[in-house]
């Protein structure tokens, strides 16, 4: 072993099982549609979930317009801006955020940062995706039935979100949850695959304590999915009973519109409890793919070694299991026995020790690197000042006490577009300009990179910080318009009117970053099989954009840690995986760290 | 570099918003001052660690930006540091979590001498009920809500026969005096929040929830709902007045008690019909209306709304703004009649045959049929009214009445008298109708209605016998 590396290694023991066949593609149809190659799956699933989420950008741009400029659009209704709000809550977190980092980033790193050919069950796989798509179009179909789309918020209260005082109580609050349990039934198969991939197929000498932190997290957010979404997935099918079959599991007695309802001695705190029993793990099934995703971008571009590897690990680790013991802290005016608020408010602090520690290894990574300010790297250093921000409201709403006031004001609407929404989908920009060289073989264009950056940092911040003060001040959320409200005066009215101008700009950088995709494709710079220098195996692959299989005739063999940058003496600043100890190049009589 | 520079100017533009923003915590009218220390010590900590982090990350990127001829440092790992780290990290929350924990033990400890209210939501108003004499406040179930008995007291617990019913969304509480508040909804859930008391909690069907505080300030203060209810979610409001012990006993003194209300005779159509004679001159013999008086039609309207009305107009909370000349004319009839009276009036209306209103406007009804759909939702979609909702007929109605009484609303002329508490509501509904083509696009299409006949409103006669 040569001084100064981590863990690498000279000689791997030999495989000890056989390789897999592949379903390899036939026709253009199964290479394009009925693919069973992750890869091709990844990118399906990326665009649609780009595709409905540019729905919910357009649905948020139409909640904004209705808040800055009320009652000059015709178009919106006090009951069509509910219906916006739920679907682009609902779209946004689970068919854009939750489909993207395990669907599409799952899907296409997986396999080729473990070493593996492909998934552990490709036809699973493109299942998954095809009932993912299924759940998509059930959910759009919802837009279009008498009534509209359900406007229940996206927390899916009953009794209200199955009882007439609320739009698309009808049809669209069925089509909502049958494409949820669509949803969860695709994810389940492709869940399954990922855990499994990442334990079985790993290639020879990639231990677990070698994987790179993408997968960790993505893995870590896979195990917490397949055991918070079935909380969802019954819920969803026993409000349809409620809802269908007249069943009382969520429902009381109730007095609606003159008249009393057949229901009795349903417990609408039920609901609440299945619902955010999955609904909080779910804030971190999508935060710890951004969280690993992160810590590689971090670690590449600094050029240096990430900080606290062991801890990451076990930090994600952590987070994961005590993500699943705080989920009523989303219920602390719920009404639910007040004594509750200890403990969940006990246990959500404590959460913040394992997310610090996080936060710290990043910019431990920073220090004394040799920082490159590349786009992805641009896009992570926002989501570090996003996710901070958001990590550090989250200390106020968690402290049972605070969030009294606070709950369902603007404060939680800004807490958690910062930490849910900004954040994440910052890491989600940063990864593609991180990846995209690799699925295409082209770089993105770096100028529009640029642009699109500094206009989504700026605009959602400028978006997202104030709203934390007008909650401060008691201004509550999901309003339609707010009349003449005692504590809403006029300077909340012109905060309103320039934030939604605000998210109309970021909204079109959007769309200059859609074209950026579309125009690089064609067009971009030819990209190396490397371009980034990085250390992982996706990048060693002998074609760019890889072919089916991944790895031509021989598997990759991994002999040390995936962060071997700036090894000290070594000739070239990254060591990739699979160089083994005695083949990395010195520079000549050197074997010492340079003084940094 | 330039990120560099961006992160400082937003960390430190973060903490000058903080104390430039013009929002912030509005003034404590309560006891729950623990509460705002706490905020207060939230914000230093995060204000510190966010400054200090985004500080360090920026310090960093200029320090080591690239350099070609350089290499970072290779040492992954530090043991001491990441102890210490977490260390002082457990510290810092600790620090945050006991005061919140301290405060929450006051906040679900209720005092022994608190009086309590119950406070019922509903689609989308609030009521109120007392414990009467016996200080005890009887048992409720959603079976026995009806128009007599609206939040539902069963009529056998004989602690409920003296409790203080108050069915309007207005609430008087003793100042310096500490109260627990029992929610219960009727239907969805709802949230009772006024932003100066800090305490809230969701009111929910089939449960009671509670929270208590103390009112430390007299004065008016705005409730709104916090937990999304349906349509009428944002114009869910009710009004609080904190006012001296003796003004509160001399106001709960005048609310009705629950055996007041059932033992309320209703109305007699015979004497009502006496009384009715002044208004036949303007209204017309059948209360048919008449365009050229400006005097609407009043059949097919309800004993509940038309009292009501004649209540606001007497107040002034209706007819009192300047610009309504015609509500200003009620005012002065609405003066000369006691509550009797009233009831009597609207009890000779309800055995006038309803008529419909003659077609006056012409409007795109289709998207008139588009727009009603927010008012479908109290009014109910053939515009029938609805009494839990206190939406009054539509069907019916002199489109030209409608027309102006929907252009009042919007633009405030009526509905903004702070005891007008549902015309207030249609303030805030009416905003989403932009033009006068909309407004005159829905009434066109509430004009398409049919008026019931007389012999199937068998629910307003039953109504009217409650």
């Amino acid at each position: 072993m040569v001084a100064g590396q981590h863990d690498a290694v000279s000689r791997v023991p030999p495989a000890e099982v056989g390789e897999m066949e592949l379903p390899h593609a036939h026709s253009w149809v199964t290479r394009y549609i009925w693919s069973q190659d992750a890869k091709t799956i990844a990118v399906q699933y990326a665009i649609t979930a780009t595709a409905i989420g540019l729905v919910a950008l357009v649905l948020s741009l139409l909640i904004r317009l209705q808040l800055g400029f009320p009652g000059t659009f015709s178009l919106i209704d006090p009951a069509s801006y509910l219906q916006h709000v739920s679907m682009h809550g609902m779209i946004m977190v689970i068919y854009l955020l939750t489909a993207i980092f395990l669907g599409g980033f799952g899907n296409y790193l997986i396999p080729l940062m473990c070493g593996a050919r492909d998934m552990a069950f490709p036809f699973l796989n493109m299942l998954s995706y095809w009932i993912y798509l299924l759940a998509v179009l059930v959910l759009v179909a919802s837009f279009f039935v008498d009534g509209g789309s359900t406007g229940g918020g996206w927390t899916l209260y009953p009794p209200q979100v199955i009882t007439e005082g609320t739009p698309g109580a009808g049809a669209g609050i069925v089509l909502m949850l049958v494409s949820l349990a669509l949803f969860i039934a695709g994810f389940t198969m492709g869940g399954l695959n990922y855990i499994v991939t990442v334990l079985q197929l790993r290639t020879r000498g990639m231990t677990l304590m070698r994987l790179p932190l993408t997968i960790w997290g993505i893995f870590m957010a896979t195990v917490m999915a397949l055991l918070a979404f079935p909380a969802l997935f019954v819920a969803a099918i026993m409000l349809l009973f409620d809802h269908l079959l007249g069943t009382s599991f969520f429902m009381p007695t109730m007095m609606m519109v003159s008249e009393q309802r057949g229901h009795e001695g349903g417990s609408p705190l039920l609901f609440q409890h299945l619902f955010w029993f999955f609904g909080h793990p779910e804030v971190y099934i999508v935060a710890l793919p951004a969280f690993g995703i992160v810590s590689d971008l971090i670690s590449c571009h600094s050029r240096r070694p990430i900080f606290g590897y062991r801890m990451m690990v076990w930090a994600l680790v952590a987070i994961g299991g005590l993500s699943f013991i705080v989920w009523a802290h989303h219920m602390y005016v719920s009404g639910m026995h007040p004594n509750f608020g200890f403990f969940f408010a006990t246990t959500t602090l404590i959460i913040a020790v394992p997310t610090a520690i996080k936060v710290y290894n990043w910019i431990l990574t920073l220090w004394r690197g040799n920082i490159r300010l590349t786009v992805p790297m641009l896009f992570a250093l926002g989501f570090l000042l996003t996710f901070l921000n958001g990590g550090l409201s989250g200390l106020f709403l968690g402290n049972v006490t605070v969030d009294v006031p606070l709950s369902d004001t603007y404060f939680v609407v800004g807490h958690f577009h910062m930490v849910m929404a900004v954040a994440p989908i910052l890491v989600v920009f940063g990864a593609i300009y991180h990846w995209y060289p690799k699925v295409t073989g082209r770089m993105l264009n770096d100028t529009l990179g640029h642009i699109h950056f500094w206009v989504t940092l700026i605009g959602t911040y400028a978006i997202y910080y104030p709203m934390h003060f007008i909650g401060l001040a008691g201004v509550p959320r999901r309003y339609f318009a707010y009349g003449e409200t005692a504590f809403v005066d006029d300077s909340v009215m012109t905060l309103n009117a320039a934030i939604t101008i605000a998210a109309i700009i970021v909204a079109v950088a959007q769309l200059l970053f859609i074209f950026n995709l579309v125009w690089s494709y064609f067009r971009g710079e030819k990209a190396g099989p490397n371009p980034w220098g990085a250390t992982t195996l996706e990048w060693q692959t002998p074609e760019t954009p890889p072919g089916h299989g991944n790895w031509g005739r021989e598997l990759p063999v991994v002999y040390r840690w995936p962060y071997d940058y700036a090894v000290p003496g070594a000739k070239h600043d990254f060591v990739p995986q699979n160089v083994p100890a005695d083949a990395v190049e010195f520079e000549h009589g050197s074997q010492q760290a340079r003084p940094a | 570099m330039a990120i560099a520079i961006v992160l400082i100017l937003l960390a430190l533009g973060s903490v000058v918003f903080y104390f430039l923003s013009p929002w912030h915590l509005p003034p404590l009218a309560s006891n729950w001052g623990a509460i705002d220390t706490t905020i207060l010590i939230s914000f230093i900590v995060t204000g510190v660690v966010f400054v200090a982090v985004v500080g360090f990350t920026a310090y960093a990127i200029i320090r080591y930006r690239y350099d070609d001829r350089r290499r970072a440092s290779y040492d992954p790992e530090n043991k001491k540091l990441e102890f210490w780290l977490t260390f002082v990290t457990t510290i810092g929350i600790a620090a945050l979590l006991a005061p919140g924990l301290i405060t929450w033990a006051s906040f679900v400890t209720v005092p022994g001498d608190a009086h309590r209210v119950a406070v019922v939501g509903s689609q989308w108003h609030w009521q109120f009920r007392y414990p009467g004499e016996d200080g005890r406040l009887g048992r409720v179930h959603p079976k026995f809500v009806g128009r007599g008995n609206p939040l539902g007291i069963d009529p056998s617990d004989p602690h409920g026969q003296d409790d203080r019913i108050v069915d309007r969304p207005e609430m008087y509480l003793p100042v310096d005096r500490p109260v627990e508040m029992l929610l219960t909804s009727r239907d969805v859930i709802h949230n009772f929040m006024v932003p100066s008391f800090r305490a809230k909690v969701d009111a929910l069907p089939g449960q009671m929830s509670r929270f208590w505080f103390t009112p430390t300030r007299t004065g008016t203060f705005q409730s709104t709902c916090a937990e999304h209810c349906g349509v009428g979610h944002f114009a869910m409001r009710a009004q609080v007045e904190v006012v001296p012990q003796e003004e509160f006993d001399a106001w709960l003194g005048e609310q009705p008690t629950f055996a007041h209300m059932q033992a309320l005779e209703s109305g007699d159509p015979a004497a009502g019909r006496g009384r009715y004679a002044v208004c036949a001159s303007c209204h017309g013999q059948n209360g048919e209306g008449n365009a050229d008086m400006n005097a609407p039609s009043l059949t097919g309207l309800s004993p509940w709304y038309l009292v009501r009305q004649l209540e606001n107009f007497k107040s002034g909370a209706r007819g009192g703004n300047p610009e309504d000349t015609f509500g200003a004319q009620m005012t002065a009839f609405a003066g000369t009649l006691d509550e009797k009276a009233m009831r009597d009036i609207a009890a000779y209306l309800q055995t006038l045959p309803e008529q419909a209103a003659e077609t006056t406007v012409s409007g795109d009804a289709a998207r008139g049929q588009r727009l009603y759909r927010t008012c479908a939702f109290c009014h109910g979609s053939n515009g029938g009214g609805q009494w839990s909702a206190n939406a009054p007929q539509l069907a019916g109605m002199n489109d030209w009445y409608l027309i102006r009484q929907l252009e009042h609303f919007r633009e405030g002329i009526r509905g903004r008298h702070p005891q007008d508490m549902y015309g207030n509501q249609m303030v805030d509904m009416s905003q989403f109708l932009v033009d006068e083509e909309a407004i005159r696009d829905v009434v066109s299409y509430i004009n398409i209605f049919e008026v019931r006949a007389a012999e199937q409103s068998g629910d307003r006669v039953a109504t009217l016998q409650e």
